[in-house]
């Protein structure tokens, strides 16, 4: 599995960038000396014009490198945090939709379909904006509108998973059905909700900077979507200041991606054939 | 089914769906932290025990839980969404105010999306492993990549700002007083950034799912029966292969839309396009809660009217679908 991952030149990369990103990230303190937050030369610094202020200063003379590298911070813990709390929701409810089938079925998809048809950064733009803008508020407002997919991708493959004969043996050999559930159907649809995963982390950081962007960010903590929603308005006389915040988004969300795909290629080959050939 | 049947059974799921947001609508405001008559009485600009007591009355917060809950739904049903203190108008006259221009940038940016995603999914398909596949591949997945909000302010400083070409800014020229086709010229050249850079994220995904659904359905056995039968590689492309590869993309147009119209919030922002989601960001710092669920409730319909309409384009492209249901 390994080896099919690590041929994929394109998984490579996306690895590549992702470590460069995290270590960015957990090395922010030892990187900049001085906190995103405070002021360290006059405004509008352009970058590379200053030794020590690599990408220049914004609107009120913060190192903008800095705030970069903190921004780093937020975007993957929130990315990470809230895909796992989405998962938390969505396995259960869809292996339980799956295992049990008839009403628990019907009741749990008609629940997700519910949340598939509401827009779901209109949700999330109003979950977050009246429970105040935190960290966990913005974290938990994600996972709600991200954990629909993963149920109905543990329902399908829980129900073809319960009627391969291994799982006939099980029942034959007496044990119970929450265990057989738990130890022998779940464990085999571990591979693509692993693949479904690294990509939610993907648009958890999309959907974190886009709120953040509106002013929905937790104002203790730097992000790149504020970066860039703070920086809008002087677009015109210094646009280095929302270009920057943009491309680390980019270079972040496309790694999760390529990652996503290479993982995907290199656990269900069978699938990945088809598109390929 | 008739295509008539149809329609009604989906309009009444979504008649459920509206009254179960509208439960959900309800529930939010109550959560809220703050007494809403509090807060009402904050908006109105007054805040003695006795503004707050009267309030209470009038919008029968003192009343039980229940009673409540139906007023407002009742209230929904009539298309009576609150009003807005910040505004100083019912919600509904706000948003019915701006629905037209949402409709406008949102459809336009679905069927640009949607027709560009498969053109160009279908020349890469067509040409896999060559470097224009390998082009459109890579500038799909990083358009995948970014986020619709910076692409909507790199187009503006590049096409506006820059090079001049096109409106960066609102929904017509201020002052101009166009009337008649100057008007609708003027419109259009100031939808195109928008539409575009709201477009472009959905692009690439359609873009990616025709090319992987193209080379799928080009390995089915039909596909070799009319290689067989002497037809050309586009005819062959062209009436057998896309015909049927187009079907998974139509579906997922169809549960885009949602994130579509969530993303008409962050477009209308950057372009000041006077929609409804530019209204919603104009709540946000205003804390104008009545106008923020509004909003949500009608983007919520309009997103199922977009998955309605996917419904009937899915049926006419594929005959075999009203045959099984």
């Amino acid at each position: 599995m390994w080896k099919r991952f690590s041929s994929n030149i394109g998984a490579m990369i996306g690895v590549v960038l992702l470590v460069a990103v995290i270590a960015i990230a957990i090395f922010a303190p030892l990187l900049f000396s001085h906190d995103p937050w405070q002021m360290v030369q006059r405004p509008f610094l352009a970058p590379f014009s200053m030794d020590g202020l690599p990408l220049g200063t914004d609107t009120l003379g913060r190192d903008v490198a800095s705030q970069l590298a903190y921004g780093a911070r937020v975007s993957l813990l929130v990315g990470l945090v809230s895909t796992l709390v989405a998962l938390l929701i969505g396995v259960p409810l869809g292996a339980l939709a799956g295992f049990y089938g008839n009403w628990v079925d019907e009741g749990a998809m008609r629940f997700t379909e519910f949340f598939q048809t509401i827009p779901n950064f209109a949700l999330a733009i109003v979950l977050v904006a009246i429970f105040e803008p935190t960290l966990a508020s913005i974290t938990i407002a994600i996972a709600i509108v991200s954990w629909p997919p993963v149920a109905r991708l543990v329902r399908a493959e829980v129900m073809s998973v319960r009627k391969r004969e291994f799982v006939d043996a099980a029942r034959l050999a007496g044990l119970s059905r929450p265990r057989i559930l738990m130890t022998q159907v779940l464990p085999n649809t571990v591979s693509p909700i692993i693949v479904m995963a690294s990509l939610m982390v993907a648009t958890a950081i999309l959907l974190e900077s886009s709120l953040s962007f509106l002013g929905l960010g937790d104002p203790n903590a730097m992000s790149w979507g504020y970066m860039i929603g703070a920086a809008r308005t002087v677009i015109r006389s210094a646009w280095w200041l929302s270009f920057f915040p943009g491309i680390a988004i980019v270079i972040t969300v496309l790694a999760l991606n390529l990652i996503g795909e290479g993982l995907n290629d290199a656990l269900n080959p069978h699938l990945s054939r088809k598109g390929k050939a | 089914m008739s295509i008539f049947t149809v329609i009604l059974s989906r309009a009444f799921k979504a008649f459920l769906t509206l009254l179960a947001i509208a439960v959900l609508n309800f529930c939010l405001l109550h959560a809220a932290p703050g007494d809403p008559a509090v807060v009402l009485a904050g908006e109105a600009g007054a805040a003695d025990e006795q503004m707050i007591e009267q309030l209470r009355e009038r919008f029968g917060l003192d009343q039980p839980f229940y009673v409540q809950l139906g007023k407002y739904v009742g209230g929904v049903l009539q298309f009576d969404l609150g009003y807005s203190f910040r505004q100083g108008a019912p919600v509904s006259e706000l948003i019915l105010d701006r629905l037209p221009a949402t409709l406008l940038l949102t459809l336009t940016a679905f069927v640009i999306s949607l027709v560009l995603g498969i053109a160009f999914g279908v020349a890469a398909s067509a040409r896999v492993g060559k470097p224009s596949d390998s082009l459109l591949t890579t500038l799909a997945l990083l358009f995948y990549a970014t986020p619709l909000y910076w692409a909507a302010l790199m187009a503006v400083l590049v096409f506006s700002v820059w090079l001049g070409w096109l409106p960066g800014f609102g929904y017509e020229t201020v002052g101009a007083d166009y009337t008649g086709m100057a008007r609708v010229i003027d419109i259009a050249k100031h939808l195109v950034l928008p539409a575009l850079t709201l477009g472009l994220f959905f692009m690439a995904v359609y873009m990616r799912m025709t090319r992987a659904s193209m080379l799928e359905v080009s390995q089915l056995d039909f596909v070799k029966t009319a290689k067989a039968k002497g037809l050309s590689g586009p005819a062959i492309r062209r009436r057998h292969i896309l015909r049927n590869a187009i079907l998974p993309v139509v579906t997922l147009a169809g549960l885009q839309a949602g994130q579509l119209v969530g993303g008409a919030v962050l477009t209308e922002t950057v372009f000041a396009w006077p929609g409804i989601g530019r209204l919603m960001f104009e709540s946000l710092a205003a804390r104008d809660y009545n106008t923020i669920l509004g909003v949500f409730l009608v983007s919520a319909a309009m997103v199922i009217l977009f998955n309605i309409v996917t419904d009937i384009v899915y049926r006419l492209v594929d005959p075999r679908i009203g045959a099984r249901a």
